[in-house]
This record gives C-alpha cells, sequence and structure tokens, in this order.
C-alpha cells in the first residue's frame, strides 16, 4: 500500500510526514513526529486526553485521519509555551496542583486554552460544560476549574 | 503465654475456641507455636496471615515482640489499592 | 520495628504547598509514560483474545499468521514453563489462557511484529479451535450447585459446603453474643444491598517497553504503581533472575490500584526474548476494560438492632463477593471493614469469594470496603429514619473511638473519626436547609492504610544540595511531599532538594505504591536517612573543630556546638560541610531500608446533598463535603486532591459506574461513551476539610489519606437519594432506571 504525503504546520513549523490512509492524525504526531504529549485514552474522542487544536478548531486528534491535516495548521500541547515562558494556563496549572498523575493535562490544557480564546470571561458552568469533554480521574476537576478561572483572570489583565 | 484471637472461620481447627493461648516472645514464635499446637491452621498460615500486635498491624515482621499481656490478633493477610 | 518514639510536632515547611517538581514536565507534554518510549528496532504486541465466556480451548494455529511478512514472534502459553502454584502464576495465567478461555477478552495468543498494523492483521490469521463451554457471570448463578465450574483447584479447607466449586473460601470475623445482641434491641432492619463491578478508570491504558535477551537479561520500561513487583512478577513467569531484569517506572497516568500487578509486561518480555528486538505493548481502552482488572460485584445482607434511642446493639453482615475467575483478598478485607466505624459489642462480618467468568479483580482503592461499609451504612440510615433520629448524632453515639474494640479485632490507638464527625456536624454544610426534591445523605469511612517494605538513599551533593532516591512511583504528588519531608529534617530550604524515583537496580526494594503507603512509609524512611546524615555531618563538624561528636548539635540546617563549654566555632552550615567533605572522608549520604509498621488507620465522613428529578431519574449532586483525619497534612494541595478524586470516583461509582454482561457473557459497555464516569458538568466543587489527628507511628504524624475518600461516598449518595424519594435504595448504581424503578414500585 503506498503511503500518502501530507505536508502540514505543526506548532508553526512547517512539517511533512508519510502515512496510511487510515493512520489517525493522534498516530502521527505520537509515533512519527514525536510528539506524545498528546495521549491515546480511548481511541474513540470519548476522554479528550488527545486534544488538538486543527485551523483554529479544538478536535480530538484520534477522530482525525492523518491525511485530512493536509494543509492545516495543528497546534499540540507542545506549542503552547514560548520556550522557556509558560502560559498562564500552564503556570496556574501548576500553582494550583490542578494536576494529580498528569495524564489528562495536556489535553485540557489545550482545550482550555480553545476557550479563553473564543470566551476570554467565562462563568464556572461554562467552563465546566467546555471542559465536559476531557476526562480527569484523579482531580475530581477541582483544582483544574480554580486554575482555568483564574488563569483566565489573568489574562484578561483583571 | 499469650492469648491469640483467631478469626471465625479457622476455629474448627481450634476446637471453637475464639482465643487460644501460646508460648512466644514474638510474631514468628506465634506462628510457628499455632501450627505446632493447632496443625489445622497450617494451611492458612501457609496461604498468608498477618497479626494486630497491641493496636499495629504486622504483616510479616518476624521479631515483631510479643509480650506476656499483649493484645495478639490473627487476621488473613492485607493489602491496599 | 517499634513505633517511631521521636516525634516532631513543629514545622516549618510541613504544611505548606510548594510547587511540584515535575510540575513543569506534565503541563508541556515532555513527561514520558507508559507508551511514550520508544526503541531502535522496535517491534508492536497485540494479543487475541477470547470472544467467548468460557470456552475449551482445542488447538491454536499460527502458522498462517507466522507466515506474514513482518510478523516476528508469535507466543501462546506453551511458551511459559511450569511454575508454582500461587499468585505469580495466578497473574500469568490471567493474562493468557492455558486450556481454557476464562473470561471474554482472555488472552490467547499474541504477536510482534513491525507495525500496529501488522500485528492486528497478523491476529485474523491465527485460527483457534474452540469449544464453548456454559458460563457464569453473576454470584447466584456461580455459587449454585449446578454450576459450570469456572476455574478448578482453589477451593480452601473453610469454603462453605452445599455449593458449586465456584465458592472457594469463607472468612468471618467480629466478636460478642449477637443473639442477646439483637433481643436487646428496639427494632432490626435486614436489607440485602448490591454493588456492580466497577473499573479504576486510569485514563492511560496500560503500555510497556520490553527487551529481554536470550542470556536473560532485560529492560522494561512500563507505568506501574510498583517496578519491584513487577520484576517478581516477570521474573518467576519468564524463568529469570530478578537482578538481571531491570525495571523502569514511567511517569503513570493514573493507578488507583489497577496498575499493582501485571497484565502485559510478561507477554511483552517473552516476544521481545524470541523475535530478538525490544517490544512496545499497549492496551486499547476496551482491551483495558476486559482484560485488565476491575472491582469486585457484592451482595451483602445487612442485619443491624438498634435502640430507640439510637444506640447499635449488634451488626451482622453476610458478604458475598465475585472476583473473576480467580481468588482475591478483597473479600476479607471487606468483612473486616464492614463495621469499622462503630463501637459495638456484638459484631460478626463473614465473607464468601466466588468465582465467575470474568476477568480477575485487582485492588481500587481501598479494596473491599467500599461496597461493605455501602452496605452498613445503608442500614443504620434506614434505622435513623424509623426512630426519627439525627443521622450525624447516631454516628457519634456508637463511634469507634480510643480503646474500642474494632470489629475486626485489635484495639484502636488514636483515631479521628469523632473528630471528623463533630466537624461535620458543625459544618455550614450540615445546617443548611434544603429544598424541594433534594435529600441529603452521609456516610463515615474507613481503610487500615499499610506500611511495608521502603529503601530511600539520601545524597548530600558538594554543592549542597540534597538528592533523594526512592523506588515509589508518584501517582499523587508524593515526590514533593519527600521533598518536604527531607527538607524540614535537614533544615534547608525545600528547593534544595530533588527527589527521583529510581530503577530496581538503582535503589533497594520497595513494596508497590498501595495502601496510602508513601507520604507514611517512604516519608518515614526519608525522615531517617535524613536522621542518618544529619549524624554524619555533625561528626564531620565535630572532626573539624577538634571536639567530640556528642558536642555537637544539628538546628535549622547547621551543625553548632551544643553548648558555650563546646567551644565559641561558628555554625557550620550544610553547604559549607558538603563542600569540605571530600576532606573530611568523602561523599556524604544517609540511607534507611526497613518494613514499615504503624501506617495509621483513617477514618473519613462526607456529607452529600443531591436533587432527584422524578420524572427522569436524573440525580444532580448539589453539594458535597469530605471530613477526613490526615493524621498530618504534608502538603494540603495534595491531601484535598485525593479527597476530592476519591470522592468523585465514588460519585461516578454510586451514580453511573458499572459492568454490564450480556446474557452471552460478555461485557456490554467496554468504552467511556457506556461506562460513565464523572465529567466536569456532572459535579460541583468538592469541599474538604483536613483533620490532623496525629498517627503515633509516624515521625511527623502522617496518616495514609488516598484511599479512605472513596469509601464514603457510595453510601452518602444512596442515602441522600433515599432520603429525597423517600424510597430505600439498596442496588448501586442508582442510573436513572433505576431510580425510576424505585419510585414507581413504591407508588403500587
Amino acid at each position: 500500500m503506498t503511503k500518502q504525503h501530507v505536508t502540514a504546520s505543526v506548532n508553526g513549523d512547517a512539517t511533512e510526514f508519510l502515512c496510511d490512509a487510515g493512520d489517525t492524525l493522534l498516530s502521527v504526531l505520537r509515533d512519527d513526529l514525536n510528539l506524545t504529549g498528546a495521549k491515546e485514552g480511548c481511541g474513540s474522542g470519548d476522554c479528550g486526553a488527545c486534544s488538538v487544536t486543527m485551523n483554529g478548531r479544538l478536535v480530538c486528534s484520534c477522530l482525525v485521519l492523518a491525511v485530512e491535516a493536509e494543509g492545516a495548521e495543528i497546534t499540540t500541547i507542545e506549542g503552547m509555551a514560548e520556550g522557556e515562558v509558560l502560559h498562564p494556563l500552564q503556570r496556574k496549572f501548576i500553582e494550583h496542583a490542578a494536576l494529580q498523575c498528569g495524564i489528562c493535562t495536556p489535553g485540557i490544557l489545550v482545550a482550555a486554552k480553545s476557550l479563553l480564546e473564543k470566551n476570554p470571561n467565562p462563568t464556572e458552568v461554562e467552563v465546566r460544560y467546555w471542559l465536559a469533554g476531557n476526562l480527569c480521574r484523579c482531580t475530581g476537576y477541582d483544582k483544574i476549574i480554580n486554575a482555568v478561572m483564574d488563569a483566565a483572570a489573568e489574562m484578561r489583565g483583571a | 503465654m499469650v492469648k491469640v484471637a483467631i478469626w471465625g472461620s479457622l476455629r474448627s481447627a481450634t476446637d471453637g475456641a475464639a482465643v487460644v493461648e501460646v508460648e512466644a516472645k514474638n510474631f514468628k514464635e506465634v506462628l510457628d507455636a499455632l501450627v505446632r499446637d493447632y496443625p489445622g491452621l497450617e494451611a492458612q498460615i501457609e496461604r498468608g496471615v498477618s497479626m494486630a500486635i497491641d493496636g499495629v498491624i504486622f504483616k510479616e515482621s518476624w521479631f515483631a515482640p510479643v509480650k506476656p499481656d499483649s493484645e495478639v490478633i490473627l487476621m488473613p493477610l492485607m493489602a491496599g489499592g | 520495628m517499634a513505633l517511631d518514639q521521636d516525634q516532631k510536632r513543629d514545622f516549618k515547611i510541613i504544611g505548606t504547598r510548594p510547587l511540584r517538581p515535575d510540575g513543569i514536565d506534565k503541563v508541556t507534554g515532555r513527561a514520558q509514560y507508559g507508551a511514550d518510549q520508544s526503541a531502535p528496532g522496535m517491534l508492536w504486541a497485540k494479543m487475541l483474545r477470547s470472544p467467548h465466556a468460557h470456552a475449551k480451548i482445542l488447538s491454536i494455529d499460527t502458522s498462517a499468521a507466522d507466515a506474514l511478512p513482518g510478523v516476528k514472534a508469535i507466543i501462546t502459553a506453551a511458551d511459559f514453563g511450569d511454575m508454582r502454584k500461587g499468585e505469580a502464576m495466578n497473574v500469568r495465567d490471567h493474562i493468557i489462557a492455558k486450556d481454557k478461555a476464562l473470561y471474554d477478552g482472555h488472552g490467547v495468543a499474541a504477536v510482534a511484529a513491525t507495525s500496529e498494523t501488522v500485528a492486528k492483521a497478523a491476529l485474523k490469521l491465527i485460527k483457534v479451535d474452540y469449544e464453548v463451554l456454559p458460563h457464569v457471570t453473576e454470584i447466584q448463578a456461580a455459587m449454585d450447585p449446578a454450576a459450570p465450574v469456572v476455574n478448578a483447584g482453589f477451593v480452601e479447607e473453610n469454603a462453605p459446603k452445599g455449593y458449586s466449586e465456584n465458592v472457594i473460601s469463607a472468612y468471618d470475623f467480629g466478636h460478642g453474643d449477637l443473639k442477646a445482641g439483637f433481643a436487646k434491641a428496639d427494632k432490626i432492619v435486614s436489607r440485602t444491598l448490591k454493588t456492580a463491578a466497577t473499573h479504576q478508570g486510569y485514563i492511560e491504558p496500560h503500555a510497556c517497553l520490553a527487551s529481554l535477551g536470550a542470556d536473560g537479561r532485560g529492560e522494561l520500561w512500563c507505568c506501574t504503581q510498583g517496578q519491584f513487583y513487577i520484576r517478581e512478577l516477570c521474573a518467576s513467569i519468564l524463568g529469570i533472575e530478578e537482578s538481571q531484569l531491570r525495571v523502569t517506572a514511567s511517569e503513570i497516568g493514573g493507578g488507583f490500584g489497577g496498575k499493582t500487578t501485571a497484565f502485559i509486561e510478561p507477554v511483552a518480555l517473552a516476544l521481545s526474548r524470541k523475535a530478538g528486538h525490544p517490544v512496545k505493548m499497549v492496551l486499547d481502552r476496551e482491551e483495558v476494560f476486559k482484560a485488565s482488572g476491575p472491582t469486585v460485584s457484592s451482595e451483602i445482607d445487612v442485619k443491624i438492632g438498634m435502640t430507640k434511642d439510637g444506640r447499635i446493639t449488634a451488626g451482622e453482615a453476610e458478604l458475598r463477593y465475585q472476583g473473576g475467575a480467580f481468588p482475591n483478598m478483597t473479600n476479607w478485607l471487606g468483612a473486616q471493614c464492614a463495621f469499622a466505624a462503630y463501637d459495638l459489642e456484638a459484631v460478626r462480618a463473614n465473607a464468601i469469594n466466588v468465582l465467575t467468568n470474568r476477568p480477575k479483580q485487582a485492588a481500587y482503592r481501598a479494596p473491599g470496603a467500599p461496597m461493605a461499609i455501602y452496605a452498613v451504612e445503608a442500614v443504620v440510615d434506614e434505622l435513623c429514619i424509623e426512630f426519627g433520629l439525627d443521622p450525624l448524632d447516631v454516628r457519634l453515639k456508637n463511634a469507634a473511638r480510643k480503646g474500642t474494640k474494632a470489629s475486626y479485632g485489635p484495639t484502636f490507638d488514636d483515631i479521628g473519626l469523632v473528630a471528623t464527625l463533630e466537624a461535620a456536624k458543625a459544618h455550614p454544610h450540615y445546617n443548611t436547609p434544603l429544598g424541594e426534591n433534594q435529600g441529603r445523605g452521609l456516610s463515615c469511612g474507613f481503610w487500615f492504610n499499610f506500611g511495608g517494605n521502603t529503601s530511600v538513599s539520601m545524597n548530600i551533593n558538594f554543592d549542597g544540595t540534597v538528592s533523594v532516591t526512592e523506588g515509589n512511583p508518584d501517582i499523587g504528588g508524593s515526590r514533593a511531599s519527600i521533598s518536604m519531608m527531607a527538607a524540614e529534617e535537614l533544615g534547608i530550604p525545600y528547593e534544595k532538594v530533588r527527589t527521583i524515583v529510581a530503577d530496581t537496580n538503582s535503589i533497594g526494594q520497595n513494596d508497590v505504591t498501595d495502601g496510602s503507603r508513601v507520604t507514611f512509609a517512604v516519608g518515614l524512611a526519608t525522615i531517617k536517612a535524613a536522621r542518618g546524615a544529619i549524624k554524619e555531618m555533625c561528626k564531620r563538624a565535630a572532626q573539624t573543630w577538634g571536639i567530640d561528636e556528642d558536642a555537637v548539635v544539628w538546628e535549622d540546617g547547621h551543625a553548632k556546638p551544643a553548648g558555650p563549654n563546646a567551644g565559641g566555632f561558628e555554625p557550620l552550615s550544610l553547604a559549607k560541610i558538603a563542600r569540605k567533605s571530600p576532606n573530611t572522608g568523602g561523599p556524604i549520604s544517609g540511607h534507611h531500608e526497613v518494613n514499615a509498621e504503624g501506617a495509621g488507620v483513617s477514618f473519613g465522613v462526607h456529607l452529600v446533598d443531591v436533587e432527584v428529578d422524578k420524572e427522569t431519574g436524573f440525580t444532580k449532586v448539589l453539594r458535597y463535603t469530605v471530613f477526613q483525619d490526615a493524621g498530618k497534612a504534608i502538603h494540603p494541595d495534595y491531601v484535598e486532591g485525593q479527597m476530592q478524586g476519591g470522592a468523585v470516583q465514588g460519585i461516578g461509582w454510586a451514580l453511573n459506574e458499572e459492568y454490564i454482561y450480556g446474557e452471552d457473557g460478555k461485557l456490554q459497555n467496554a468504552g467511556f461513551l457506556d461506562y460513565r464516569v464523572p465529567v466536569a458538568s456532572d459535579l460541583p466543587k468538592i469541599d474538604t476539610v483536613i483533620l490532623e489527628i496525629p498517627n503515633p507511628g509516624h515521625p511527623y504524624g502522617v496518616r495514609g489519606v488516598g484511599e479512605t475518600s472513596i469509601v464514603p461516598p457510595l453510601a452518602a449518595i444512596s442515602n441522600a437519594v433515599s432520603h429525597c424519594i423517600g424510597v430505600r435504595m439498596d442496588e448501586l448504581p442508582m442510573s436513572p432506571p433505576r431510580i425510576l424503578k424505585a419510585i414507581k414500585n413504591a407508588g403500587d
């Protein structure tokens, strides 16, 4: 089976890769591009651990075929900090102890960043519903919500 | 001699006694004495037991001391998750 | 080792909230979990699994699969040697079937190939000839004398008679005269309560990278709660020496007890040995549900007698637990915990263990306790309603305290139950009026907590920083807590300490991260290692000053002369002593190895308010407060995290989570869509109140906290729903169809 050739931008870098028609974007990110920040928790779009953005839209990369990334701008957790400067969300997660095992953290950070880009002043309920597609089994979500609300406030300059 | 409490389903090996007395000064001596005096307990002791001595649960500490007036409770193996 | 007598109660760092050391790695995606490593020449492994719940395996023909280009090795049970009976053999037999498939999803043959795609294609080419057998997945059906025998050879000498060979043991505990106790009661309530099997639901599926040579030397990278136990299991199963297998624990994406044993590692190592290449093996989510270790399911008969002023006169429970096709210890743990919160003159709990055609259960936070305490707390609640008594007052009246003979035997020392009950009673949550269609419930909770084999090494670097090496995977933030305890004991800033979790060659034996043991046991060993290093540093200072070792004390991170008579020497900081250590005798370190005992039990109380929609059966959790005794909270953020996380898992268990088996014995809901765990929008804030009744067995008073918090939610929510709809719920989960059915039946 001949492989498909895909050109995309990943975290702002021009990227090319070869893949099978049936490969998911998640498996290409992890196994070919060595970007292992996105995780496979379920493979069926139910847990959100594989969250990335594609052309500005939050997606489960396990449900995106790699070939669909042709010409697209993909951002992953690896693109969230700028050099050694963490994004406010990343900083607040550490400050608020909003992670325990950390496996869901990349997906939740990508999702939360996407929310704040669309809605810089969400209510707690809006944050909870936006993040309903990201499962966390360790924290009970409490400190995650605190961290997102606090980061949103800081980013608004409040 | 020290009194050792035996749990319900093991009492068929001690003639129904809920508490037996053995000659022992530490965890290992208690188990050795129990097996010697009540051979029906051997199968369970082989499978594994813990022992609460004066309120502290010991899993396998042979030399944990036992006094004549110690409260000694035989328990099955204990672990968590 | 006796209880620690050298106790400290004034702290500079303990109780504060410094940032965790692995924070940046985890928020940037840099942290390496089980599936994140690769190796040159690596192969991918996949397991072929039985589609039948119970079947004889007549033959396995791998010839077509062997011939597929890219396939490098295939193994079956025949590739493993003979083993002594015991847990390691049970683990192996659970992973890969011998002559019978014992559950839907049981591994039958494993393939290693050059890509995942080729491995999956190879599975399709393996021909297995099954003779399907009748199966049993439910407790009653499995107990019936006519039931098919799931797994022969496990019946113990005290197993109850009159049942099938699937009933393998009975364990009972208690004291006092039940007959006399029940005779004193003004009312006796008897009920049977049921719980379904649930899964720990860790977001990271099992994953490993294994490399094993023909010479028996191996490297294993895996997500696990215990790299030493994995080493022990794999060495035993593969017939190699433990010293030759180095196991490195990756960062772990959740465990909760479900990663305290092996589900893939022995197979990956065996494939690697056969193929001569490293092998990566990762389970998919369906495999995690079908073929790792869910909890037991249970039926529990509870009988409790109470006087009209709220005194419990007798308590009795019969617990029937099924944990899949292999024995478990969860059943007797449940029997021991069931009445643990109570001071009773007459009590008995008997647990029987039943085998079924399901996967082998594994621990899930306080294994055995949640369902047992759910059953007891539901009946206590029912009696409170009967007599019109306040549920907290009744708990206080009957609470276990110092000097109480526990339902499982020993006499309690200082414990925190009364303190947590009183805190709950005084809390605004308990005193806030409820609205329409709302109900409030509460439950006590209990867990033993454990110590275990622990080794810690502490090195004082020449630049005055400190490296702590320990061997327990960090599942809740323990590296931060361990660094804090080291810094506190040494008297240096937290930032000067780095704690790492080492592989099995780099530190002595450590038992699995379970039993809420790490902050307690590894913390204790760290403190003692620090005291060892301090002793050596005082000795170096003494030598430098030309005085006796006894004349030097350690204070605030400095060696100081003990008094003016010792000499007017300037204190020497740890950094100064470290820098000169090459001159004064060489590198300085402390270490401690122990099989730690004296872990303190932990009690908790949960309060919850719910609102039930009587048209849809939907339950909304409105308000939730967790009260728990932590002994001493080393890092309050992480203690709160354990309380909140356990509570939410319990909420899922109470309201939605269950393993659903079909008539065909197959698991119907092996994915996160239909196995519904709580999501952010399901929940309110989970408030936490930490009590601190110091544990006499730990230098800082620490009690384990990780497990107790999953115990109360089941009954707290069941009691709240029962109050709300005016009907006693006696089965979990209380999914909407069950609530609607209960309302309807009550109306009829």
